[in-house]
């Protein structure tokens, strides 16, 4: 019931649209965000999009959890 | 980018683990966070991530699956209304074998009442449009993160001029426990607060907490890169002594959260108090329909009201939802108590406590 998936945009309708996950589509409603395009990604949670993904801030999470600062400082104190 | 295998990146995981040691080497004591989101208990669970926390770093669960905190008494009125002549019950799979104080809606379909499992509230809407002569009830339990869906559901049946259609509401919202939970008995050192909770209701949900309270609190994804650096983000501000609400999940949560679900809950539903099973009433923690869809209120439309049960005295869910014992702590686990065969909440919903235990307890603990 919790289980909220990033799925991608296929379909937009007026209320609606079709979202797919590994080959799965399912309509989820679109009254909760501001605008949805087709190739948005969205947080569907019980048929609701709840959110819609940023792509920019999914780089930069990553690019912090690649820059892991005690391990670096670790590293310099050995060498 | 697909949004889900990035950020399970075993190699970068490890990275994760080795700097949450460093980190934790700055702990002056043993700290205890907790994951109040139950499908936080289940991913913790099943990346096997509890054995790679440091000795200094506790994590217990919370109280944050909406199936374990359902009380019997709801389960009772939803058996009341699948006896009722006439009406179709429509659930999310995962409450069909919670407990009542007698039976459970999996034996009462089974006894030949009409209970459907529906993969959205949406989905009750259109069961009602096709069956115009029948009632047809929608469970709405869950936190603020289903209870828009449920609202957008009443606001669809209302638009579409659906008339056979209600719900019967326990929905309950997250900070408030969260507050009762820092007030208890447990020290919680930190939070880790759940993710798509706060993709509808931002940062600003838990702000009381880390400034009335002074207990950190950080918004965390469910992968297990998030959670390894939601844990590390944790155990850096209690290290540092600060207490303040960061977000881990920027990528899905807004610091706003999602202002329209929030205009459409504030809509259709209204604070209300609540009762948690093992928890007790906390004022203000629930959502109840306002006044202006009465008519989408089952309550109102059956005239019920919610009976007062006592729970198996020997079911220790309350306690394992308040953090103070494990489910290995309880006589029934395993035994009385099964997910074919649930005493208490903790056991039924994949994510409960009990459950996840249950299902993958053994390998973590021979991982450790
Ligand atoms: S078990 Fe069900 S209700 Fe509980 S957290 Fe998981 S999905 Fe939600
Ligand atoms: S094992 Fe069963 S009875 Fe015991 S606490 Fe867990 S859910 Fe409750």
């Amino acid at each position: 019931m919790c289980v909220a998936a990033p799925m991608k945009v296929v379909e937009v309708g007026e209320y609606s649209c079709v979202a797919e996950i590994d080959g799965v589509r399912k309509s989820a409603s679109i009254i909760a965000l501001e605008e949805v395009k087709v190739g948005d990604y969205i947080m569907v949670h019980a048929g609701l999009a709840i959110s819609k993904l940023d792509p920019a801030s999914a780089e930069e999470t990553l690019r912090l959890m690649r820059e892991i600062v005690a391990t670096e400082k670790r590293n310099d104190e050995i060498h | 980018m697909k949004y889900i295998d990035e950020f399970r990146d075993g190699a970068l995981a490890r990275k994760l683990v080795a700097d949450l040691e460093i980190e934790a080497e700055r702990l002056s004591r043993r700290v205890t966070l907790m994951e109040v989101c139950g499908t936080h208990t289940m991913a913790i669970y099943r990346h096997g991530l509890k054995p790679l926390f440091p000795e200094k770093v506790r994590l217990v669960s919370g109280p944050g699956c909406p199936v374990c905190v359902t009380p019997a008494g709801y389960v009772d009125m939803a058996i009341t209304l699948a006896r009722t002549p006439g009406v179709i019950i429509t659930t999310f799979g995962d409450m069909l074998k919670v407990p009542g104080s007698q039976t459970s809606l999996v034996k009462e379909r089974g006894a030949g009442r009409d209970v459907r499992v529906v993969y959205s509230p949406m989905d009750a809407v259109e069961t009602a449009k096709s069956s115009p002569d029948k009632e047809v009830v929608f469970l709405g339990v869950g936190f603020e993160t289903t209870a828009p869906s449920v609202a957008a559901a009443i606001l669809t049946a209302k638009r579409e001029g659906v008339k056979n259609f209600t719900v019967l509401a326990s929905h309950k919202v997250m900070p408030e426990p969260m507050e009762a939970l820092t007030k208890g008995e447990l020290k919680i050192d930190g939070y880790i607060c759940p993710a798509h909770v706060s993709a509808i209701i931002g940062e600003r949900g838990y702000r009381r907490l880390a400034e009335v309270y002074g207990v950190p609190c950080v918004i965390t994804g469910f992968e297990p890169l998030d959670m390894l650096r939601g844990v590390i983000m944790l155990v850096r501000q209690i290290a540092e002594g600060r207490a303040v609400v960061e977000n881990e999940y920027f990528r899905v949560v807004k610091p706003e959260g999602n202002v329209k679900a929030q205009a459409i809950l504030a809509d259709v539903f209204e604070k209300s108090n609540a009762v948690w099973r093992g928890l007790g009433p906390i004022p203000d923690s629930g959502l109840a329909i306002s006044p202006r869809y009465e008519s989408y209120d089952a309550m109102k439309k059956f005239k019920l009201s919610e009976p007062d049960v006592r729970e198996n005295p020997a079911c220790l869910c309350g306690e394992i939802l308040k953090g103070l014992k494990e489910p290995l702590d309880c006589g029934l686990f395993a035994t009385a108590c099964t997910p074919e065969n649930p005493v208490g909440a903790c056991m039924v919903s994949s994510e409960g406590t009990c459950a996840a235990e249950f299902r993958y307890g053994e390998r973590s603990r021979a991982n450790a």
